[in-house]
């Protein structure tokens, strides 16, 4: 029996001795994997223009019914993605959410991600309603911010030329 | 006369139908879905877009014997041709046998979707006809998972080609299957859209100006079988399948269109379910798939900033919200006070359950109710009205239409289109205006009056008339003469109140004389300015000749759904004299501005209703979007005044009302909501969910609505009065003679707040004969001070060959109060 004692002993001994295994959070952060679904991202490309272009696919393929999209019409003067069309509301509400990622499939212009943010806290029902300001991309520059003034010609294509992948 | 049927299989299914049919109908209605871009049901087939490849078989016949040759097992041989056939170009035949999917045609049908896709941009994603796209349909259901075609050797063109206001052109998404040119070419005669260039340089283009200048442009966004005619107004508003779907009717005039609201939750409006577009629902027998512009685009006003939203109280020169509650307490105070001096005046626009309510309201007090229009005499068609079943579409040889004083394209435009195309079906058209109109074109005789001499024009086409008469006239009473059905369409060109209802009575005695009524496709049509003035007629209200005296004297007044003040300038001093002024209204009207009570209602889009079209046919609306709070149908209103004057009217729902309504009146006995929402089988199978393409309008299953018995079909006596004498017109020296007339776009209240049909909207203007206005010292162009009965309005004159030499034309509710011919001095001072 003594030696059964010792033994278990032992063992919490030697624990107390090792690296612990929980975390300082939220001053400690544990990294992700690299498939995590976390927060929805809206893309922009590399002059600040907006990915996405309000086509609503993600809300139709929403199985939660958790996206509310609406489009507008894009100016020369005022642009805010290529081509003609660009998402004037985006919603997507994160109480309803499952996080199932097929939003992201659907898009036909890589606009939307799930990212690494797992931090979706609310104190109400209205906050869990996420706006396209807060989905989007920041950007490095006050140059880059959307609308933008484009020189006319320059963005009418919508959807931009892809590699298909399985080839 | 039996119509020779003709048995065939199509993909082993046995099919009998008749001879003429084509195979792409025939396959249609067993089931079968042969692809097709190019083919439309409405339209004549072309064989352009080559997708209707099937491979077809027929009996070998030996040209000796003329008997069919026979197989070893006693079957018909069949020869099959070398090559595949068109489906929309091959009429059946006997014993014929078809293959729509084996391996030859389907690997045609693929082969040619992966060409028609070849220069197809592939924007679906931004494109408003994406998921209700033939193009796409077809491609899941027929086409190739991936193109051959090289990707960079895409056809690359600017993306959006405005072709007028309401209509935007892609090219790139156009697969040149011409549906669009012959809808306008063949269907409305308005070849204003055509091809230019060739092969792979053809695009469509517009040689009208204003670009795109038909009122019925709007359908070819509909059968439009890719994206490249879409809307304006609904560009980018929303996915097709984040719609929700309401049935309702138009409320711009008296075809009563079948429509289908489209409504979705909008941000902007935050939150709230707002009217995204307005497309037609199938009825054969009222607007068949098609709808004009007005209906299409001019929704806008019922979602208005401008809309009243509370009811409100006249407090010394101002206005002040008041509840419910206070509106509804001093209104019935007030009309109690006046009993049997209240004044009930009702719009055309207003639905049978609230025409009927407040008529028993003011009944019950001991008033009285009149209708508020610019025509008279809805009460000759309860007796002499198109008989039950009357199909305008069924009208062909051995029918004659007339249509005096009226410009059906403008008035009616639906009933213009069906008139035109019955005449081309064989029908006898005579068309009797003062002024050349569209329908000229079509008619069989054409008649010209002088504006005032309508009444004469009809007594002249009874067959007893003695004077001596010209040709057409002799034309007009041998169609009518030799016709077996005959339909009478009077409208309200250059005409009073009391022009109109001289007319329809002299067209009810043309009818009665020649025995053309009480009978299926037989009767009076009147051209009626609202869509539910033949309603109030039928529930009991009547015109008012002497509506100012009857204002000025009236103790309380109650006008809904009509602005007195807006239209004529003496209604608004004879409703100064009036002791209190109920307005029941969605916008803050002139007659409003000088109310002391408003009552903001409900628009048609928020409450359910029906409406009688000209032709007698009772139908149906429901909601489509909540609305704003706080604001109750007319009914209802009316209902909660009267519980407060202890008058039971039902206001509860507008079901509950109607089946009052059709105790109280004969020709309604009987009628329920129910049968209201009856529909029946319709060809051509069209708007569902299949890959055969007739638009993207939507089926009826809501209701076709039920067409009443005139009284004479229910074989009652009439009673028709003699028609009753219209003085001619005399035009003295040095004055003009200026006639009212009716335009589409005009700027009534339901109009102004569509923005998009601005630029088309009559501006105030006469249109005049340039020798006419030589004479009285106008230019073309030129600004002039009109006086019209003492009031002076500032007027552009505008040049018109096709007006008549002796009279110049004013169009009504643009901003110049003209209520029938009116005399203007000639010697005009410039502005």
């Amino acid at each position: 029996m003594l030696r059964g004692i010792l033994e278990g002993m032992a063992q919490t001994f030697r624990s107390l001795l090792e690296k612990p295994v929980t975390i300082q959070y939220p001053e400690v952060k544990r990294p992700v994997r690299a498939r995590y679904k976390g927060r929805h991202i809206l893309k922009r490309y590399e002059n600040g223009l907006e990915k996405c272009i309000g086509c609503a696919l993600c809300a139709a393929a929403c199985p939660s019914d958790a996206i509310f999209v609406e489009a507008a019409e894009n100016t020369d003067e005022k642009r805010y993605s290529p081509g003609e069309r660009y998402a004037s509301t985006y919603e997507i509400n994160m109480l309803r959410c499952i996080f199932c990622g097929f939003c992201e499939d659907a898009c036909p212009t890589e606009a939307i991600i799930l990212g690494d943010n797992y931090e979706l806290s609310f104190t109400g029902r209205a906050a869990s309603i996420y706006t396209k300001d807060m989905l989007l991309e920041s950007v490095a520059s006050e140059d880059q911010l959307t609308p933008q003034s484009t020189p006319p010609g320059a963005f009418t294509r919508s959807v931009p030329e892809m590699k298909d992948t399985t080839e | 006369m039996a119509v020779k049927m003709v048995n065939l299989t199509i993909d082993n299914h046995s099919v009998s139908v008749p001879a003429g049919t084509l195979l792409v109908d025939a396959a249609k209605k067993v089931g079968i879905d042969i692809p097709v871009f190019c083919y439309h049901p409405k339209l004549e087939p072309v064989g352009m877009c080559r997708l209707c490849m099937v491979e077809i078989g027929r009996p070998v016949v030996d040209r000796a014997t003329n008997q069919p040759v026979l197989e070893a097992d006693g079957s018909p041989k069949l020869a099959f041709g070398p090559k595949l056939e068109t489906a929309c170009t091959t009429p059946v035949t006997d014993g014929m046998v078809v293959m729509t999917d084996n391996d030859k045609a389907a690997a045609e049908h693929k082969d040619m979707l992966e060409f028609l896709l070849t220069s197809h941009p592939l924007d679906c994603p931004v494109c408003d006809k994406g998921g209700e796209c033939p193009l796409q349909d077809l491609t899941m259901r027929f086409g190739p998972g991936k193109s051959r075609f090289l990707f960079d050797e895409k056809k690359r063109l600017a993306k959006q080609m405005p072709l007028g206001e309401l209509i935007i052109l892609d090219r790139e998404r156009c697969i040149q299957c011409a549906r669009c040119v012959r809808f306008q070419d063949e269907i409305v005669d308005d070849p204003v859209i055509g091809f230019s260039e060739r092969g792979r340089s053809l695009e469509i283009i517009t040689y009208s100006e204003p670009g795109f200048d038909s009122i019925f442009s709007g359908n070819t966004t509909d059968i439009c079988p890719v994206g490249a005619l879409t809307t304006i107004d609904f560009r980018f508003k929303a996915r097709p399948w984040e719609l929700n779907a309401a049935a309702s009717i138009c409320t711009h005039c008296p075809v009563g269109c079948n429509l289908t609201i489209n409504v979705r939750r909008e941000a902007r409006s935050g939150g709230r379910d707002v009217v995204k577009r307005i497309m037609p629902r199938q009825n054969e027998k009222v607007n068949e798939i098609w709808i004009c512009d007005k209906g299409r685009f001019a929704h806008h006003f019922t979602e208005s900033d401008q809309r009243l939203t509370e009811p409100m109280m006249r407090k010394g020169h101002e206005f002040v919200p008041v509840s419910w509650e206070e509106a509804l307490q001093a209104a019935a105070s007030q009309l109690k006070k006046a009993g049997d001096r209240t004044l009930a005046l009702a719009g055309g626009r207003l639905a049978n359950e609230d025409l009927f309510n407040l008529r028993q309201l003011a009944l019950g007090l001991g008033g009285e109710a009149g209708l508020y229009s610019i025509m008279g005499g809805g009460e000759l068609l309860t007796q002499v009205g198109v008989g039950q079943g009357t199909n305008l579409g069924d009208l062909g040889p051995g029918s004659a239409i007339l249509v005096i004083a009226s410009d059906l394209h403008q008035e009616a435009p639906l009933w213009w289109l069906r008139v035109k195309q019955a005449a081309e079906r064989g029908a006898t058209l005579i068309v009797a205006n003062a002024r050349p109109t569209r329908l000229d074109k079509f008619a069989k005789s054409v008649i010209r009056y002088n504006y005032g001499e309508e009444v004469e024009a009809v007594a002249s086409l009874v067959p007893e008339y003695k004077s001596e008469v010209s040709e057409a006239v002799r034309d007009g009473i041998q169609g009518i003469l030799g016709a077996e059905n005959v339909v009478v369409f009077f409208g309200s060109d250059g005409l009073s109140l009391q022009g109109t209802t001289a007319l329809a009575t002299a067209c009810a005695n043309l009818l009665v004389k020649t025995n053309h009524f009480g009978r299926t496709n037989n009767g009076l049509i009147g051209v009626w300015p609202n869509a539910n003035t033949q309603g109030a007629f039928e529930i009991g209200y009547r015109s008012m000749p002497d509506l100012a005296g009857r204002l000025a004297e009236a103790q309380a007044v109650y006008i809904a759904g009509a602005d007195p003040a807006g239209d004529d300038p003496a209604l608004a001093e004879a409703l100064r004299k009036t002791g209190f002024i109920i307005v029941q209204e969605l916008f803050m009207t002139q007659t409003a501005r000088m109310a002391d009570l408003i009552l903001p209602v409900q628009a048609f889009t928020e409450r359910e209703g029906s409406f009688v079209s000209g032709e007698r046919r009772v139908q149906r609306y429901y909601p489509a979007v909540k609305g704003l709070p706080d604001l109750r149908p007319d009914y209802q209103i009316v209902a909660q005044i009267g519980e407060l004057l202890n008058i039971p009217l039902e206001g509860r729902v507008a079901s509950l009302v109607f089946l009052r309504l059709a105790e109280a009146l004969p020709d309604f006995n009987g009628l329920t909501y129910q049968h209201l929402a009856e529909v029946e089988e319709q060809w051509p199978i069209y708007g569902r969910e299949d890959l055969y393409y007739g638009g993207t309008g939507y089926h009826n299953h809501q209701g076709m609505g039920v067409q009443l018995k005139p009284a004479a079909q229910r074989v009652e006596p009439l009673y028709l009065p003699d028609a009753p004498e219209h003085p001619a017109l005399t035009v003295p020296e040095g004055s003009l003679l200026v006639v009212p007339i009716t335009r589409l776009y005009d700027r009534g209240t339901t109009m102004l707040p569509t923005s998009l049909l601005h630029e088309r909207m009559e501006k105030p203007v006469i249109y005049i004969h340039p020798n006419l206005a030589t004479a009285a010292g106008m230019q073309d162009g030129q600004s002039f001070q009109l006086v019209l009965n003492g009031i002076s309005t500032l007027v552009q004159v505008i040049f018109d060959e096709n007006a008549p030499v002796n009279a110049a034309l004013l169009p009504r509710s643009v901003g110049v109060p003209i209520q029938g011919p009116a005399l203007a001095q000639k010697e005009i001072v410039s502005a």
